[in-house]
Formats: structure tokens, sequence, C-alpha cells
């Protein structure tokens, strides 16, 4: 129990700090790099609550993919970062007062449910995990029975998001734009066309 | 003894982080990105904390599809990013008004 406290205070710590640096940092790949430590420790969390496929999901999905999506495109875009962050100061205190109620009002939820004041509904007991049953073939079980659509629903939401971001980004060669193989004539090159033989003078060099 | 307030405490300090990451840098689009995938991180916190509490699994594969719709959220998002920035040179925000919205 102590050990499991300690994870848990380790892991919460480090994954409120990386939340601040993330929205904090002057330079957005360090954002991004925030954000990977963030994601790290929330699989920690999950894995403290026994939903270790969810925490792999998370590794795998967000740090592999969408960090390295966001590190590809910040380090792409050629931007002044110095000036995006001109109105920092001026929308902070809007911001901060904007937080600070968001803050007590979710904390105050949090503290009417811990004192009963909230019913939630209780569980069926249909999705229930046996002692004996791994997370991730529990998971499985429920994934591919009774909610087989809601599985084929997130497939063809990530083919439209795949193919959109295609379309969008792509660019039709232009005519005669780039450079084409042309087979024949690097077959019709020889090597007297191709190549001078001089025999300059010593520090001469040479008038091509 | 750690209980289901904690989680649901730090998944509410992780939501707050995110939206004040939205107005702290208004101006720069791809900081508010990574503030959105943070409230979706602190939504997929609550899901899996309550789905561990009430030992149903059904929060956790919502979770997943909250997962999904985020990766495709993210791609779709920076490539509307990408295709911005090769026809206007800037992603300032303030300059996004093309719409008139």
């Amino acid at each position: 129990m102590l050990i499991q406290a300690i994870a848990f205070y380790f892991f919460a710590t480090i994954v409120v700090a990386s939340a601040v640096m993330v929205v904090m940092a002057r330079n957005p790949v360090h954002s991004v790099l925030w954000l990977i430590l963030a994601f790290f420790n929330a699989a920690g969390l999950m894995v403290l609550l026994g939903a270790e496929f969810i925490a792999m999901l998370l590794v795998i999905v967000y740090v592999g993919a969408v960090a390295v999506l966001f590190l590809f495109v910040v380090m792409m875009l050629d931007i002044d970062f110095a000036a995006m962050r001109a109105g920092f100061s001026r929308n902070a205190p809007l911001g901060l007062l904007i937080a600070a109620v968001l803050l007590a009002e979710l904390l105050l939820g949090v503290g009417a449910y811990n004192a009963g004041g909230l019913t939630l509904g209780t569980p069926d007991g249909t999705a229930t995990q046996a002692a004996d049953v791994s997370n991730i073939e529990a998971l499985g079980a429920l994934l591919y029975g009774r909610y087989i659509i809601l599985f084929e629903i997130a497939g063809i939401i990530l083919l439209v998001a795949m193919i959109g971001a295609i379309v969008l980004t792509f660019q039709p060669p232009k005519p005669g734009a780039r450079a084409r193989q042309d087979v024949g004539k690097q077959i019709r090159r020889r090597p007297e066309d191709a190549t001078v033989m001089k025999n300059p003078e010593i520090g001469q060099g040479i008038e091509l | 003894m750690i209980g289901i307030e904690h989680y649901l405490t730090v998944g509410a300090i992780l939501f707050v982080l995110g939206v004040l990451g939205i107005f702290l840098n208004r101006k720069n689009v791809i900081v508010i990105l990574m503030a959105v995938e943070l409230i979706l991180l602190a939504v997929n916190l609550n899901l899996v904390a309550f789905s561990a509490f009430l030992q149903d699994l059904t929060g956790q594969v919502f979770a997943m599809l909250v997962l999904t719709v985020a990766a495709a959220e993210a791609a779709i998002g920076l490539a509307i990013l990408v295709i911005y920035f090769r026809t206007r040179g800037s992603i300032a925000v303030d300059d996004i008004n093309r719409m008139k919205g």
C-alpha cells in the first residue's frame, strides 16, 4: 500500500509538473518533449490503476505517433516563436482567473462525490474483469464482442483522418518541374561526350 | 491509501492546465493543439479511474475511443496547419480570419 502511494505521488507530481512546463515553455520543441514526459507518467498512473493496455496504448499512440508528428511539424515550420509569445503576460490574468474558477468547480465536484452528495450509476456487472483474466484479454473480449460496432467506427475515423491528412497536404507534381529519368538518354551518353582530358600548367588552373 | 478522488484531482488539475494553456498561448496554434491533447489526457485519466474503481471495463473501451479521436484530431489539425503555413507563411491565430468567422 505504501509503495502504491509513493508511486502514485511520484507519477502525479511529474505529470502535473510537466503539464505546467508544456504550457509555460518558451520553445515549442521543449513543449513537445514535456508533453512526452507527461504522457509517460500518465501511462504510469494507468498501470497503477490496473489498465495496462490503455497505458501501453498511450505510450505507443501518443509518444510514438502524435508527439513525433508534433515534433516534425514544429521543426518543419519556420516560425518566429518569440513573436508568438507577445500576448503571454497580457492574457495571463484572465487565463489564471478562469483556470482558478474551473479548478475550484472541479474540486468541488470531486468533494461532493467524496462526501456522497453525488450518486453515480452502478455498473450492471456485465463488463467486469475476472480475477484470473488479464486486462488486455478482458478488454479484447469486450472490444471484439459487445463493442464491435464502436471498434469499427474507430477504424473508420482513423481511415478518414488518414485520407484527409494525405489529401490536405499532397501536392501533385507540376508538369516538367521535376527531373525525370530518361533511360534512353542515359544509355546513349558516351564517356567522350561527358568528360574532357586536360593537362594544365602548374598553378594555371583550367578554363572550362 | 490512494482512492478514486486522488486520481480525479490529478485529472482535474491536468484539465485546468490544458484550459490555461489555451488562454496563455493564444497566438500559437501548435501549443493550443498540445493543450487540447492535455485536456483529452485528463479525460482519459478520469475514465480509466472510474473504470478501475467501479470495476467496469466499459470505461477503458471508451478511453480507447477518446484516444482514437485524439489521434485523428492531431493528424488533421497539423495537416491544416501545414497547408495554412504553406499559403500564408505564418500560423498566427489572429491572422486566421479568411472566413470572417
